[in-house]
C-alpha cells in the first residue's frame, strides 16, 4: 500500500522528543559539558600565515611554564601513509587528514594548527601557546579559485598533478581533479535552440555556522584504551580517522558521541580528537579542547567558493535542449572538495536532451572544504535556476510552467548517467501552483517573487540497532546515530509503528562505538531513512520471536498467530504487546532483537521554494517578505521535524544568499572570523517560513521515507536571486548578494 | 546482462564507444571484460585490486555500491560515478 | 599571580559563594567552577547568546560579564527556569512546538524568552524578534521558536 493512502498510528504524529526535557533544562551533556577527574584544558596554536614552510618550532619555554602539563607539535604525530580511507560517506587521504589536524612541514592556510598545549586551565594553556616559538619561511599564497588554477599560481603541493579519472598530468598543479560528463551531443542541441542564455557566476566561501564549536575530550591514560568524548556526526568515523592518524588499532579506541550542537557536514572530519589524545597520553591526564570561534572559522571546513559558467539552450516552446556547465570549486588546502556532486547536480532537476559538464577541484590557501548540507548543489542551483528564469523571460513563458515542462521525472537520465526511479519534483511544482503563496498577488514597488528548484541525492549507508524488551513491556532501542535534530524520536516512532506500541514505550539511546553495531554518519539525509529502516527490521525480528514464544505459551503453531496493531491473537488467546512481553519475561530467554542495514540507494529529495522580496534601492538591502518551502519527504515520520529541517535549511540559504562570506584581505587571511562580522541571519532578519510537505513514497523504504535534511539549502540563493531580478530587473551573479553589491548593481543598471 | 556505461572521460580509450552490453556477475568481471576490449581502462577504474577510492558504482538507480564484488547479474545498467558525501 | 577573589551572589534564588580570578568570565564560573553547564559557550565574545543568563531580571551574555562583577546581584540561569518537577511554560511550549533541533542555543533562548515575556507579556511578533535578536540559532530558522513563544502567550490568555 502506498504511504500516501495508508493510515498510520504513530507515523505522522508529533510527539515530544525523548531527550526534550534534558535539552530545555540545560542538563543534556554536550562535549563541552563532559567533566572528568583531573581534566586539563587545552589550547591550539595556529599559523598566522596563509602559506609558509615551518623552519623550526621551539616549545621549551611553554613546557617549562607552571601549570603546563604537555605540549605537542607535528613531530608528535606518527607518519601516515598516503592512503585513502573509506569514511562511509566520501573518502579521504589520511596523510592529508593528519596534516590538516596538525601541520608537519608547511602551513597551508591562516589558522592551520601547528601546536597544542594542555594545562590546568584554558588561560594558562593560551599563555603557554603564545610562548611557543615558531619560525616560518613565508610563501606566496592564493585564495581565489581562478587565480589558483593559473600555471604561475603558488603551488600548495609539490607532488599534486591533475587527475583526469585515473590519468594524471605530469606537471604539478593546484588543480587536483578534472571531471567530465556528457549526455547526447551539445552541439546538435544548441544548433536546435531558439534561445541560448549563458552567464558566469561566483560564490564566496561560507561556513556551516553551527553554534557549538568543535570540542573533544580524551582520556588516554590508565587502561591503554583511548577514550574519546566528542561532538561528532559519526562516532564510528571519528574512531576510524583518529585511529588511523595515531596509527593504533581501532579496537584501542572508543568514541562516545556527545549531544551535538549542530554539524551540517562540518563535524564529520576530525580536528580536535587526535590532538587531545596525544596531549592526554603525554600529560597522563584527560584533556579537553573546545575550539575558539575564530578557530572554527579559520581552521575547520567551510564549503567551497566557486566560479561557474552555465549555458542553456531552449526551443521557443520552452523545451530545454542543451546545457553546458563549467565549474571550478575550492577544495581548500587539500584535494577532495565537492566538485563531484556539483557536476552531478547542475542539471539534475531538468530533462536536458544534451548536456556537457566540466568540473575542477582546486587547491588554494584556505581551510580544507567540507560538506555544508547538500555539498556543491547550492552553488550550481544559483547558476542554473537563474539561467532558466532568463530563458523563460526571453520566451515569455511562465517561470513555473517552464520548470513543469522540463521537470525531472522517473525514467529521466541525469548527465552523470543513472536514471531516476520514482521521484517527486513534478508533485512539488504542482504544489507550488496550488499554494496560497503562489496564488497571492505581490504588490508594491521594488518587490519581486522568485522560485527555484533543488535536488539532493540522500544516501543510505550502514546502520545497526539493537532492541531489548523490559519486563514492563517497554522497549529499549540502542542505535548509533548521533541525534542532531530529533532523530532518536523519529527512529523510535518507526519501531513503535511496526510493533504497534506507543512512541513513549520505546526508550531510544545513542550509544558509543563499543556498544552498538557499526553505523555511518548522521548526515547525508540518511538517519530517519536508514537507521529508521534498521529499527523497522529489528521490530520485525522482535515480533517474529514473540510469535514463536507465544506459540509455545499458547501451545499452538506459530502459523495460527496473527499480529495486528500490536495485538497478538492465537486460537482462543489474545494479548497486547505489553501483556505478552510481561508474560514471556516470567520464564524463558529474554527478548532481544537486532538488525543492520546497508541500503545502497539514494532517496532523491527534491525541493521547490517560493520567495517574495523587497529591495531598497538606496541601501541595497533585501528584505524577505514571504517564504514558502515545498519538499518531497516521501513520508514525514514526525512532521514537526521535517518542517524544522526545511525551515533551518531555508534560513541558512538566506544567509548564504544575502550576507555570508569569508572576507580575505591582502594577506589572504580571513578578516571576519567572528559571529559579529560573519553575519548569519538572526531571528529579526527572517519572517515565518511556511512549509508544504509533499509525500511521494520512496519505493526503497518500508514507510516511503526520503531524506529531508539537505535539499532545503539548495534553492534559497537561486530563488532569492530570481526574486531580486523580478523586483529590480537586475540580475546578480555573485554570492552573497549583500547590500553593497546589490546597490552597486542597481546603480550600474539605472 | 547489464549495459555498462563508459564514463565520458574514458571514451578516448574506447574509440568513442559509450555503452557496452555484457554478461557479468559482478563489477570485477565487468572491469576484466572492459580491459580485454579496451586495454588500459582497468588502471583508470581501479587502484591495485580495488575499485578506485574516488569512484562508486551505480547499479540501476542505486548509489553507493563501492566494491568490485558488487553484483550486477540482474542489473539493467551500470555506471561509474564519483564518490559523494553528504553533510 | 592574580589574586583570587571570593564573590558572594545569588544564583537561582540560592545564596552562592565562589572563588574567582579577575579574568574569569561569569560563564566560566558557572560552567567550570560551579558545574552548571546549562549555559553554553558558542563564541565567547557576546555574539551568539548561547550563554544568556539573567542578572537582576535582565538578559546578558555571561561571557561578557566578569565573575567579580556579580557580587550582590541575582542571577537566573537555565537551571533555575524550571520549578522542581515542573517545566516553565516556555520550556513546555518549546517542547510541544519542536522549537529546538540540536538544542545548543535552547538554554539561551529560553532564558531570554522568559525575561521577555515577564517584561512584555503582550509582545507582538516584531517585538519578540527584535528582543531576541541577540540569540543565534542555526538549526531551526527561528519559525518554531517564535511560535513557541506565541503559544506561551496564548496559554496565558494574552
Amino acid at each position: 500500500m502506498s504511504s500516501e493512502t495508508k493510515k498510520y498510528r504513530v507515523l505522522g504524529t508529533r510527539p515530544r522528543r525523548h531527550d526534550g526535557v534534558e535539552k530545555v533544562t540545560g542538563s543534556a551533556i554536550y562535549g563541552g559539558d563532559v567533566q572528568l577527574p583531573g581534566l586539563l584544558s587545552g589550547f591550539i596554536l595556529r599559523s598566522p600565515h596563509a602559506h609558509a614552510r615551518i623552519t623550526s618550532i621551539d616549545t621549551s619555554e611553554a613546557e617549562a611554564m607552571d601549570g603546563v602539563f604537555a605540549v605537542i607539535s607535528g613531530k608528535d604525530f606518527p607518519e601516515v601513509a598516503d592512503k585513502i580511507a573509506d569514511l562511509g560517506e566520501g573518502s579521504i587521504n589520511l596523510s592529508y587528514l593528519s596534516d590538516n589536524v596538525m601541520a608537519k612541514k608547511k602551513v597551508l592556510y591562516k589558522g592551520h594548527v601547528v601546536a597544542a598545549v594542555a594545562a590546568v586551565n584554558v588561560h594558562v594553556a593560551e599563555e603557554a601557546a603564545a610562548r611557543i616559538k615558531v619560525e616560518y619561511e613565508v610563501l606566496p599564497s592564493v585564495t581565489w579559485v581562478m587565480d589558483a588554477m593559473q600555471d604561475d599560481a603558488p603551488l600548495l603541493h609539490e607532488n599534486l598533478c591533475t587527475d583526469h579519472m585515473g590519468e594524471k598530468d605530469e606537471k604539478p598543479s593546484n588543480i587536483a581533479v578534472h571531471m567530465h560528463f556528457e549526455k547526447g551531443d551539445v552541439e546538435e542541441g544548441f544548433a536546435k535552440a531558439d534561445v541560448v542564455v549563458e552567464h558566469e557566476f561566483k560564490t564566496a566561501t561560507v561556513h556551516q555556522g553551527y553554534i557549538e564549536p568543535h570540542v573533544s575530550v580524551a582520556d588516554w591514560t590508565t587502561s591503554g584504551r583511548l577514550k574519546i568524548w566528542t561532538a561528532t556526526q559519526g562516532a564510528f568515523t571519528a574512531r576510524q580517522q583518529t585511529a588511523e592518524i595515531l596509527q593504533i588499532p581501532i579496537s584501542d579506541v572508543v568514541v562516545t558521541p556527545c549531544e551535538i550542537g549542530g554539524g551540517f557536514g562540518g563535524k564529520i572530519a576530525v580536528y580536535v580528537e587526535p590532538v587531545v589524545a596525544l596531549l592526554s597520553k603525554k600529560s597522563g591526564r584527560p584533556v579537553k579542547i573546545s575550539m575558539t570561534r575564530e578557530g572554527v572559522f579559520e581552521g575547520t571546513g567551510p564549503t567551497p567558493g566557486s566560479f561557474i559558467r552555465v549555458k542553456i539552450g531552449a526551443t521557443s516552446d520552452g523545451k530545454l535542449v542543451a546545457g553546458e556547465a563549467w565549474l571550478a570549486y575550492d577544495a581548500g588546502a587539500y584535494p577532495g572538495g565537492m566538485i563531484g556532486p556539483g557536476c552531478m547536480c547542475v542539471f539534475s532537476c531538468y530533462d536536458f536532451e544534451h548536456a556537457i559538464v566540466d568540473g575542477y577541484d582546486v587547491c588554494m590557501n584556505k581551510p580544507h572544504t567540507q560538506a555544508y548540507r547538500a555539498p556543491g548543489a547550492t552553488q550550481v542551483a544559483f547558476a542554473t535556476e537563474q539561467v532558466i528564469d532568463e530563458i523563460a523571460e526571453q520566451l515569455g513563458i511562465c517561470k513555473l510552467e517552464i520548470r513543469q515542462l522540463n521537470a525531472a521525472k522517473e525514467g529521466m537520465r541525469r548527465v552523470d548517467g543513472p536514471v531516476y526511479p520514482r521521484i517527486g519534483l513534478v508533485e512539488c511544482l504542482d504544489a507550488v501552483a496550488l499554494s496560497d503563496h503562489w496564488k497571492s498577488p505581490l504588490e508594491g514597488e521594488n518587490r519581486g517573487r522568485g522560485i527555484a528548484a533543488g535536488f539532493w541525492f540522500g544516501c543510505g549507508l550502514k546502520s545497526s540497532v539493537s532492541v531489548s524488551v523490559n519486563h514492563d513491556g517497554t522497549v529499549n532501542l540502542t542505535e548509533g546515530s548521533p541525534d542532531i535534530g530529533g532523530t532518536r524520536t523519529s527512529i523510535a516512532m518507526q519501531l513503535a509503528e511496526v510493533l504497534g506500541i506507543d512512541t513513549f514505550d520505546v526508550n531510544p539511546q545513542v550509544a558509543d562505538t563499543d556498544s552498538v553495531g557499526y553505523t555511518d554518519v548522521t548526515g547525508g539525509s540518511r538517519v530517519t531513512f536508514a537507521t529508521g529502516m534498521a529499527a523497522y527490521e529489528a521490530g520485525l525480528d522482535l515480533q517474529k520471536q514473540m510469535v514463536q514464544r507465544a506459540a509455545e505459551l499458547w501451545e499452538c503453531s506459530a502459523d495460527e498467530i496473527t499480529v495486528e496493531e500490536g495485538e497478538f491473537k492465537g486460537p482462543g488467546e489474545n494479548a497486547s504487546f505489553k501483556e505478552l512481553a510481561q508474560e514471556l519475561f516470567k520464564d524463558g530467554k529474554p527478548l532481544v532483537a537486532r538488525a543492520s542495514v546497508a541500503p545502497d540507494c539514494a532517496t532523491n529529495g527534491f525541493a521547490v521554494h517560493i520567495v517574495d522580496v523587497e529591495v531598497d534601492p538606496e541601501t541595497g538591502k533585501v528584505t524577505i517578505l514571504r517564504y514558502t518551502a515545498i519538499q518531497d519527504a516521501g513520508k514525514a515520520i514526525h512532521p514537526s521535524y521535517v518542517e524544522g529541517q526545511m525551515q533551518g535549511g531555508v534560513v541558512q540559504g538566506i544567509g548564504w544568499a544575502l550576507n555570508e562570506e569569508y572576507f580575505f584581505n591582502d594577506n589572504d587571511t580571513m578578516d571576519n572570523a567572528s559571529f559579529l562580522d560573519y553575519r548569519m541571519p538572526t531571528i529579526l532578519d527572517v519572517p515565518m517560513i511556511d512549509t508544504i510537505i509533499v509525500e511521494v513514497a520512496n519505493p526503497d523504504h518500508p514507510y516511503g521515507v526520503r531524506g529531508v535534511g539537505e535539499p532545503p539549502i539548495v534553492p534559497p540563493p537561486a530563488a532569492i536571486a530570481n526574486a531580486i531580478s523580478e523586483a529590480t530587473s537586475t540580475r546578480l551573479f555573485d554570492l552573497p548578494m549583500s547590500p553593497p553589491k546589490v546597490w552597486k548593481a542597481l546603480s550600474e543598471t539605472s | 546482462m547489464p549495459i555498462v556505461f563508459i564514463p565520458a572521460q574514458l571514451k578516448s580509450l574506447t574509440g568513442g564507444v559509450s555503452q557496452v552490453e555484457m554478461e557479468a556477475d559482478n563489477i570485477r568481471q565487468v572491469i576484466e571484460q572492459l580491459e580485454q576490449q579496451f586495454p588500459g581502462i582497468r588502471d583508470r577504474l581501479c587502484d591495485g585490486d580495488e575499485l578506485a577510492p574516488t569512484l562508486q558504482v551505480s547499479v540501476d538507480s542505486s548509489m553507493g555500491s563501492r566494491g568490485l564484488r558488487t553484483r550486477v547479474a540482474d542489473a539493467r545498467e551500470v555506471h561509474f560515478l564519483p564518490v559523494i558525501g553528504g553533510g | 599571580m592574580a589574586k583570587t577573589v571570593l564573590v558572594t551572589t545569588t544564583i537561582n534564588g540560592e545564596a552562592t559563594e565562589f572563588p574567582c580570578k579577575p579574568r574569569e568570565s561569569l560563564l566560566e564560573i558557572l560552567r567550570d567552577t560551579l558545574g552548571m553547564t546549562g549555559s553554553k559557550e558558542g563564541c565567547n565574545n557576546g555574539n551568539c547568546g548561547a550563554c544568556t543568563v539573567l542578572i537582576d531580571g535582565l538578559p546578558v551574555d555571561s561571557c561578557l560579564v566578569l565573575g567579580v562583577e556579580v557580587e550582590g546581584v541575582e542571577i537566573t540561569t537555565i537551571e533555575g527556569i524550571a520549578d522542581v518537577g515542573q517545566l516553565d511554560p516556555v520550556q513546555d511550549c518549546f517542547l510541544e512546538g519542536a522549537a529546538l533541533q540540536c538544542g545548543i542555543c535552547t538554554p539561551g533562548f529560553i532564558v531570554a524568552a522568559r525575561a521577555l515575556l515577564d517584561k512584555k507579556p503582550d509582545a507582538d511578533e516584531q517585538t519578540i524578534r527584535f528582543d531576541l535578536s541577540g540569540n543565534l540559532c542555526r538549526c531551526t530558522g527561528y519559525d518554531k521558536i517564535v511560535r513557541a513563544i506565541q503559544a506561551v502567550q496564548e496559554s496565558n490568555g494574552t
